[in-house]
């Protein structure tokens, strides 16, 4: 057996053998150990995938051998690896910064079953990306979000809980919706097989159950992917996770789904219904705008470190949003860029909350006023991610948010001006609400006495890699740049 | 005939469906929601699907109320009454309603041979499975063998519920400190005479009736989902009669964890295996010279992963909720 | 038959929103998921409707029956797989309860919005 023939399942495969052994260790520190090196072979699978395809190999892979449709297909292309990269590396990082943060916040004899609860939300990750089936992408989808739940309830806070029960309900709302529209789908084609709906959907007769199931499918991954206004879930979500949680689920979780969702609407629906491309925008458009000012305006008030970064994040998906909703290769090339670079700047800047948050038992601004002298290193990581979540000239965010205007700046005429208007404003809202942060932490005295010890290495070491990431990636941003071209080609290349 | 049937049993589930969400005792909303799910398997059954109406009738409405009774015994027996203005909510609700109602107009006709969801892959199906996996009951061949992944991840989901279960209700409770609401040594049902004389003639026979769904799959309705579910709960039905503290002692936590992980493991090493030997993942065409009896080997040792784990992971759950009243 | 078709779906459009219904309004948590179970089972009711053949049995062939029409067996295995899936999502939202109600004390939504806002 040659493992480079089968590296798509791979991907998935390992980490479905590790789970169960995970799940039986009793000792806490193999637990994490184990699970870390899985998630780095994971990486590991995911960079060797990314290279192979930037070689322009194309991998299809037959689950069983059973030949499409009657079997299972995985597929990866450049936007899968984005997506691969992001969900892989989020989950590395997180895992190897964050031994003594989880240490600190679950107790000792339930860590195994959390850890095999980690695996087990990055095998639905991947599975997902990987696949190219559209019932195997809603199994999958149930996998990462069951885990998902488990890995939010996990931290000590209480007011988890409500916030997980709520994003239980929306979660498996959005996936039903998600069901029905496949199965509306099915009924009209016959298939379940992405390409071969495709296909298939041309000799639909009737247009109307199709819209009903693009409807469905549409709202139900807009649920899931935080999208305006059914992010509502999310805040509370993300700010009572243990810390190490919500890099991971910040850094990649919610573009899973719209990976999904431009992967359906790209490939099955645009071509086959007629002036879908201007429903896409006209639907879309709006939504991104409302996302990014109402999202950003909302964290300028914010008082909780966590919260008001959770709230960047549905405003960041503001951002992804209105690249695809261009419905032009420049859009989805800068869409699918921001994936990556907002993987990086937000995974560091919750890595460096996380590491704050290993000295402070609050995270509210006045918490750590005065922090930045007991804790520089922690500070200047979060500074520069920071930079990067505004785009600054520089860092990876200000290479998204170049493309991001470009592509807007090719509609030419009101729409143009209105959309840079309304980039540079969230921009400068950004601005606005990480000054709060850097004000705090230099200028304000210490309220109370600061017993406040820099972060842990391990920690600290992970933060500052990802930090400079995204210094790397806006300084050279090859790579990413290459596999959004790469992504946004076979996204648009199903228009025609 | 069928029809007039059939019209009244979906009478009936609106009716049901409607009662549940009226029922200020919780109790009555979950005896009601069982009679929901068997009204379902019915129907399912009334529309030729036999392996789905025992999955329903197993899992829905066996399973699933003990898990809610079990949950319903550590919280609240009533639900508050409130006041809502719901206007609002019923107009959004009646008017997607229409939309979806709008939608069905178009749909194909119900039963129609020559409509596009029976073409293509279905016929395909039932033609090519004799041939290709020499098992009567396509389903499982469809299942067990083409589209073994999703399978594979439906085992994990199961997983991940039985861990999830297992890891919130071992927390610490942080609320005062009760007394123990029944003492350690409680005894079910003991005392009860007539449960417990039917319960002990029953229980054989319905872990027999457990392993031959098991491996009965084949042939016909049937399989690991079913089965587990089957053996689960009348290990349940043993619990409750006989105290937790007994059933424990039969089956203990550490043979039930060992259910869980084994069998996803099996299902898994069965696709490595099967990597290993040439195929792809999952190809059990490899197993053997003979391609059609190495599919069926295939079939009955994922099969057996999935009642294991299910079997296992079902107990487990049900465990957590029986051991949070103690703890 | 043609009839009954509608009068399938027509049943599914009504459960699947007395179920979301439910989710929305209601404040006990209990009830929430009951709604969201009552939501999926009728979304398993549309795929299985779907399944049907004129005339057609149960997908398990039969030894020298000639002849003899099937319903689809597709949305069959993926109805089971939903099942499961829905069972899982029920007992994790349970164990959530429970714990909520040792946390708060209380399964109303509006009790747990108010205790927070206390805090």
């Amino acid at each position: 057996m040659n493992p480079s023939d089968h590296l798509a399942a791979l991907q998935v495969v390992v980490l479905f053998l590790a789970a169960p052994i995970i799940v039986l260790l009793q000792a806490r520190r193999l637990a994490w150990a184990a699970t870390t090196l899985t998630s780095l072979l994971t990486f590991a699978i995911a960079i060797a995938l990314t290279l192979g395809v930037l070689n322009g190999q194309d991998y299809q892979y037959f689950m069983g051998s059973w030949p499409a449709p009657f079997g299972i297909e995985l597929r990866v292309d450049g936007f899968s690896a984005v997506l691969l990269l992001a969900i892989t590396g989020a989950s590395s990082a997180a895992l190897l910064a964050g031994y003594h943060s989880l240490d600190q916040q679950i107790e000792a004899k339930r860590q195994p079953l959390f850890f095999a609860a980690w695996i087990l939300a990055l095998a639905g990750l991947a599975g997902i990306v990987i696949s190219a089936d559209a019932f195997n992408i809603f199994v999958f989808m149930e996998i990462s979000s069951l885990a998902s739940y488990v890995l939010v309830a996990g931290g000590p806070d209480k007011r988890a809980l409500p916030a997980v029960f709520k994003y239980l309900i929306f979660g498996t709302i959005g996936a039903t919706f998600y069901l029905i529209g496949v199965g509306l789908i099915y009924m009209m084609t016959g298939t379940l097989n992405l390409a071969d709906m495709e296909v298939r959907i041309h000799d639909v007769a009737d247009q109307s159950p199709v819209l009903v199931a693009a409807g469905f499918i549409t709202v139900g991954l807009a649920l899931k992917a935080a999208l305006f206004p059914l992010h509502i879930w999310l805040p509370n979500s993300y700010t009572f996770a243990p810390h190490v949680v919500t890099v991971f689920l910040a850094a990649c979780a919610t573009k899973v789904s719209l990976y999904v969702l431009l992967r359906f609407d790209f490939f099955v629906f645009q071509q086959n219904l007629t002036g879908h491309e201007l429903q896409f925008t006209f639907f879309f458009m709006p939504l991104a705008v409302f996302a990014i000012l109402i999202a950003s305006a909302v964290a300028l008030f914010e008082k909780d470190l966590k919260r008001m970064l959770a709230w960047s994040s549905v405003a960041q998906i503001g951002y992804i949003v209105l690249g695809a909703s261009i419905v032009s290769l420049a859009g989805l090339t800068a869409s699918v860029l921001h994936v990556f670079n907002h993987a990086i700047a937000k995974g560091s800047l919750f890595l460096a909350v996380a590491c704050l948050a290993m000295s402070f038992r609050g995270l509210r601004l006045n918490d750590i006023a005065g922090c930045a002298k007991a804790m520089p290193w922690t500070m200047g990581a979060l500074v520069l991610a920071g930079l990067s979540l505004i785009g600054v000239p520089g860092t990876a965010g200000f290479i998204s948010k170049w493309y991001l205007i470009s592509a807007v700046l090719e509609l030419g005429g009101g729409i143009a001006i209105f959309l840079t208007a309304v980039i540079v404003i969230g921009s400068l809202m950004a601005v606005v609400y990480i000054w709060r942060i850097v004000e705090h932490a230099y200028f304000r005295p210490a309220e109370t006495e600061i017993v406040a010890r820099e972060a842990p290495l391990g920690i600290l070491s992970i933060t500052w890699v990802v930090a400079l990431a995204n210094l790397y990636f806006g300084i050279n941003p090859e790579l990413p740049v290459t596999l959004s071209e790469l992504a946004a080609d076979a996204l648009m290349g199903h228009i025609k | 005939m069928i029809t007039v049937f059939a019209v009244f049993l979906l009478s009936l589930l609106v009716i049901t469906s409607i009662a549940i969400v009226r029922a200020q005792n919780l109790f009555v909303a979950v005896m009601l929601m069982a009679i929901f799910s068997l009204l379902m398997a019915a129907n399912f059954f009334i529309l030729d699907a036999a392996d789905v109406a025992l999955t329903e009738a197993a899992i829905g409405a066996g399973v699933t109320t003990v898990i809610f009774l079990g949950a319903l015994s550590l919280t609240a027996e009533n639900e508050k009454k409130v006041e809502l203005s719901r206007g609002l909510a019923i107009c959004v609700v009646a008017a997607t309603a229409l939309v979806l109602i709008y939608a069905t107009f178009d749909k194909p006709k119900l039963g129609d041979p020559e409509a596009p969801v029976h073409q293509h892959v279905a016929p395909w199906y039932l033609s090519e499975t004799p041939n290709l996996v020499g098992i009567p009951n396509v389903v499982t061949a469809v299942l067990g063998s083409f589209r073994a992944y999703d399978t594979l991840g439906e085992v994990f989901v199961v997983f991940i519920a039985c861990i999830g279960v297992l890891f919130l209700l071992s927390a610490r409770n942080e609320s005062d400190q009760q007394s123990r609401r029944s003492s350690p040594d409680s005894i079910g049902l003991r005392h009860h005479l007539i449960p417990k004389v039917v319960g002990r003639l029953l229980f054989p026979f319905i872990l027999l009736f457990g392993l031959y769904v098991q491996f009965h799959g084949e042939y016909g309705p049937g399989g690991g989902f079913q089965a587990g579910a089957i053996i689960a709960t009348g290990i349940i039905l043993f619990a409750l009669l006989e105290g937790e503290k007994r059933a424990l002692a039969a089956v203990p936590h550490s043979v039930l964890m060992g259910m869980v992980a084994g069998g996803a493991m099996m299902y898994t090493l069965v696709g490595v295996t099967s990597m290993a030997m040439g195929g792809n993942f999952l190809d059990y065409s490899v197993f053997s010279s003979d391609p059609v009896f190495g599919q069926q080997l295939g079939i009955i040792l994922i099969e057996a992963g999935v009642g294991i784990t299910v079997c296992g992971a079902l107990l487990t759950i049900f465990h957590a909720f029986a051991a949070r009243e103690n703890y | 038959m043609e009839l009954l078709g509608y009068y399938n779906y027509w049943v599914f459009a009504i459960l699947l929103m007395v179920g979301f219904y439910a989710v929305i309004v209601r404040n006990n948590l209990i009830k929430k998921l009951l709604g969201l179970a009552i939501f999926q089972s009728a979304v398993f009711l549309m795929y299985i409707t779907m399944d049907k053949v004129e005339g057609g049995t149960a997908p398990i062939i039969q030894e020298g029956v000639a002849d003899q029409i099937y319903s689809n067996p597709l949305p069959q295995v993926l109805i089971l797989t939903a099942i499961v899936v829905g069972v899982s999502t029920t007992a994790l939202g349970l164990a959530i309860i429970v714990r909520i109600k040792e946390a708060y004390g209380s399964i109303e939504e509006d009790d747990i919005i108010a205790k927070d806002r206390e805090s």
